[in-house]
Parts: structure tokens; sequence; C-alpha cells
């Protein structure tokens, strides 16, 4: 009896988590009047919606500029998260734990309230409508989750490593970027999936800094796809467009399930 | 520990330079973050302030004038203001309550089921992976009018409802919202919650067992209070984001039906009506809302975040 209670619940998980992408996919493949059909698969399935958005250059143009602001993002909160979050795991110095505290407490912040100040500054000093106008927004808030993931993954690198290397001559600086870094490595993944996925993902600065589609990134796109059309609701093309930009993340986030798992638990668990 | 007792072996000025040349290293390397916080996040925030307490001209751009806390004035005795505040606050907790309910439900399955933990957590893992916005259009072809499962299946089974504009209703399209909200976040409630389970020993249960207690109770006395502590950030991390929704409404119903939230209504003062002033104004009092969560978070990770900053001595 209990064992098929468990069984059930197993069951109705799944389906709760995978029936309306399942959905999603299912629209994505039918055109016209077979839209309005409810079987469970496409009465004649099509590759029609994929094809036209790939001839859409608003829809390959946000693709590629979601790739520069998501990919730019991630490695410049990598490279000067790594700084800082090895700085509050390792050195000695004062008032850390309010460093650590106030850079946190950013990433709390409503996004409209920076996006509204930005929205002024950006038109004033020409960074309206630009790539950089939208990375820096997101690396505001993409460095407190990248420097408190790698603090915590670097804190646990055994010291000795570090003080050998000091022993044989290297410099603080060396010993970071020859063994912490290397021995983090985990930890730069995991914050660099995490930070590239939010980043991905970020839509308020994406709608609200950019006025042309050649600097609108993914869910910018795929948002004004939806409003455009007054009259028909072209529902097969933006499923189509996205199960397109879904597909790459979930096949990522599958493959690295383990990393993104321990990312995730990091500041809920620990300590 | 060896660095420090090698530090101290030191001749005295020699150990201040090396504490000094530390301290110049820590600085340079926590520099380029601060200085990113400093202009891109906390100057923005103190300028919004100065935006939302003057007026701004909307034909002669850059004209303006100082009008102190009247479009606070005008933002609070405004009845759309009140009922995007409702609407969040509604969102937020039927939602973060949902999910926590489902979340703990799934945590527990997937820590009962042993063989197909793995691939539980990778099906749970999906829903998260997806962004907002494509969960928005995702949740709409269930929802669409004549072309989403739910009227489509109706119809076909000649149920009641077929004709029902689910995200054209009032009540329907919050509800709508907050299924999707549910559906997408409940994995990741799950997952750390997941991570708390895991942590309990398993003799604590071994041990009530020996004692006669029953399922139900070991859940009640053991399972749950060594669970609060996963399940307070959870709730904290939920409640932050709910409060500052955005995409979901706006891709979803772009706020019609009363979905508007308040990130959504200064969004739209800002950019739709060109109304620097008043949108600043409910921007900075969508900050204030969610800083009294903020401040709960920062008080909750107070022992994490002293944890890594701890000097090691």
């Amino acid at each position: 009896m209990r064992r098929v209670l468990i069984w059930l619940a197993v069951v109705a998980t799944i389906l709760f988590c995978l029936f309306p992408f399942y959905w999603l996919i299912n629209t994505s493949l039918k055109t016209g009047a077979d839209l309005s059909s409810a079987n469970l698969l496409p009465p004649s399935p099509t590759l029609d919606n994929y094809t036209s958005i790939f001839e859409d250059t608003a829809f390959t143009q946000a693709l590629r500029t979601s790739a520069i602001v998501a990919g730019s993002v991630t490695v410049l909160s990598l490279l000067i998260g790594s700084f800082a979050g090895y700085a509050l795991a390792r050195l000695h110095l004062p008032f850390k734990f309010l460093i650590l505290a106030v850079l946190l407490s950013i990433s709390t912040f409503p996004p409209i309230a920076i996006a509204a100040p930005l929205f002024e500054i950006w038109t004033d000093i020409g960074l309206y409508n630009t790539y950089l106008g939208l990375i820096l927004p997101s690396l505001a808030f993409g460095l407190p989750l990248t420097v408190y993931i790698l603090a915590s993954f670097f804190r646990d690198i055994p010291r000795e490593l570090e003080e050998a290397a000091l022993v044989d001559g290297a410099t603080r600086f060396q010993a970071f970027r020859k063994i912490v870094i290397p021995l983090g490595a985990p930890g730069v993944v995991t914050a660099g999936l995490l930070v590239f996925i939010f980043a991905w993902n970020e839509f308020l600065f994406a709608i609200t800094l950019t006025s042309t589609p050649d600097r609108r990134p993914v869910p910018a796109a795929i948002a004004f796809f939806t409003g455009s059309q007054q009259f028909e609701i072209p529902l097969g093309t933006i499923s189509a467009a996205a199960v397109v930009v879904t597909v790459p993340l979930i096949a990522l986030v599958l493959i690295f399930q383990r990393r993104i798992v321990a990312g995730l638990t990091t500041g809920a668990v620990k300590g | 520990m060896e660095a420090e007792g090698a530090r101290l072996s030191l001749p005295r000025h020699r150990r201040r330079s090396v504490f000094r040349e530390e301290r110049r290293l820590g600085a340079a390397m926590l520099a380029p973050s601060l200085a990113v916080i400093a202009l891109v996040a906390a100057y923005p925030i103190c300028y919004a302030v100065w935006l939302s307490l003057n007026e701004y001209s909307v034909i002669t751009p850059g004209l303006s004038r100082f009008v102190g806390l009247d479009n606070y004035v005008e933002a609070l005795g405004s009845a759309q203001f009140w009922e995007a505040m409702e609407t969040t606050v509604l969102f937020t907790v039927i939602s973060v309550g949902l999910e926590l309910a489902i979340g703990l439900g799934m945590a527990l399955v997937m820590h009962r089921a042993f063989r197909g933990r793995a691939f539980l957590r990778a099906v749970v893992l999906v829903p998260w992976a997806i962004l907002t916005v494509v969960t928005a259009i995702t949740w709409r072809t269930i929802f669409e009018p004549e072309l989403g499962f739910v009227n489509t299946t109706l119809s076909a089974l000649s149920l009641p409802g077929g004709d029902v504009v689910w995200l054209g209703e009032e009540g329907y399209a919050l509800a709508a919202m907050i299924l999707a909200d549910v559906w997408k976040t409940a994995p990741f409630m799950a997952l750390l919650i997941l991570a708390g389970l895991q942590g309990i020993p398993d003799e604590l249960h071994d041990a009530a067992k020996v004692d006669g207690a029953n399922t139900w109770q070991r859940f009640r006395s053991i399972t749950l209070p060594l669970l609060i502590p996963a399940i307070t950030v959870a709730l904290i991390f939920r409640t932050l984001d709910a409060l500052r929704v955005f995409d979901l409404p706006y891709v979803l119903t772009k706020g019609a039906n009363g979905t508007e939230t308040l990130s959504l209504v200064a969004q739209a003062e800002l950019v739709a009506n060109r109304n620097t002033g008043l949108g600043s104004a409910l921007a900075v009092l969508t900050f204030i809302t969610v800083m009294g969560i903020s401040f709960l978070y920062i008080r909750f990770m107070g022992g994490n975040i002293r944890a890594l900053t701890r000097e090691e001595e």
C-alpha cells in the first residue's frame, strides 16, 4: 500500500514537471487548424515553425545578443568575483563581514529600483541600447552570487598547499592563480553556470534598457514577438522559439546537475 | 596556522610589512567588485531617490523642478498602486505557500525513492532550467483561448468551461500566474529541502523507531524541526523573488485582469508613460516593500557570512 502511494507520488511529480513543457513542444510542431487540436500528439507534425523563426532576423540577432551579454557577464563576474571571493575567504582584512553582507544585500534589491535610474543615466551617458548597458546591471546582480559561492569553495581548499607555495617563494597572488584557482575549479564551474543561467534569463533590464531589435536579448525578443500581433496570435512560432532557447539550457543543467545543485544549496545548508 | 607561526617568528617590523602587503593585495582584489556594485547598484538607488523628488517635463527634456514628496503622495493616493500592492502580496503569499507544500512533498518523495532519485532530481531540474519568459509562454500554450490545452481538452470531452477565456478573467488570470510560478519554482524549493533532509542522520529515525514512534510522529518531531533552517532560507529566497516578480505577468497577461504587480506598475510609468518622477517613486516604494525581507535574509545568512569571513587563528 505504502509502495503504491510513493509510486503514485513519483508519477505525479514527473507529470507535473514535464507535461507543461511537453505541451509547449507539441504546440511548436503544429500549424494552422492543428493548433486547436486536443490530441496529445500533433495530427500532422511539421517543422515549419522552426524554419520560420530562423528566417526571422530579430530572433537570430537576439540569440547573438544573448550570447554576447550572458557570456560577458559570466566571464567578467568570474574574473573579478574570484579576486573578491579569495580576499574574503583567505586574507586578513578589516570589515570583511560588512563587505560580504553589503554584497549579498545588493542581490536582494528589486531590479526595477535600479532599472529606473539606469534608464536615465544610460540615456545621458550613451549606454542606452548598448551591449555594455545590459552587461553592467546583470554583472551587479550576478557578482554577489559568484563571490559567495567562490568564497565558500576557496575556503574548503587546504591552506597547507598555498602555504607550501609561499614557502617556495611565490607571492600571495601567484599562490591564488596557480593553486587556489585550479583547485577551486569545481566552484568556478558552479558559479559560472548559475551566473550564465541568471544572465540569460534576465528580462527587466533587457526590455527597459534597449529599444531596437538588434540589441534585444532572447527573453525580450520572445516577449515582443508575443505582443506585436494583435489579431492572430503566432502561438506555434513563439512556442518554437521558446523550445529552441530552452533545449540547450536543459542540456547544460542536466549535464552539470550535481554542480548546480551544490551551488544552489551552498547558501542554504552550509554553516 | 603554519604561516601564522612563520609570520610570528619574523622580526616585528617585518611582520607588520607582511600584514600591510596583505591588506594592500586584499584592497586591490576587492576593488573591482566593489566598484561595480557602487557604480551600477548603490549609486543608481540613491539617484532613484533623487529622481523621485522631482517632476520632469514631458515636452522639454531635461527640464525638471524639485517637488519634494509630491510623487509619493500621488503614488500612495492612487488606486492603481494599492491594487498592485494587493496583487503582489496575494501572489507572494499563495504561490510561496503552495511552493513550500509541493516542494516539501517532492523532497520527501525524492528522499524515499532511493533507486529513482537521480532520475527524479533531473526531472525536477527541468522547470527550474526554463527561462521565466518561456515559462509564461508554456502556460499560455496551456491556457490560451481556443488553442490552449485546457480549452481544447474541455471542448473535446464536451465538458463545461471549454469557452472560458482563462487569462481574460480576474481571479483565473491570477490563479494561472500562480500556477506557472509554482511549476517553475517548487522544484527549487524541493532541492533545497532535499539537501536539508539528506543532512538528517538515519540513526535519529532508527532510535525513534525502536521507541515505537510511527511515521507521522517521526516526521513531526524529528524531520520537521531539523528542516527548519533549510525551509526558512528557501522561504526567504522565494518571498524575495515573488515580491519582485515582473517577467511572468508581463508575458502571460501584460498585467491585465488583476495581475499587475508593483514592478510592472513602476516600469510602465517609467517607460511607457515617460513619467520619470512618479515612476522612480513607485520603484523606490517597491524597494522599500522588499527591504524588510532583505533584512531578514541578511540576518539569517549572518552565521554563514561570519563563517566565511572568520579569520582562521
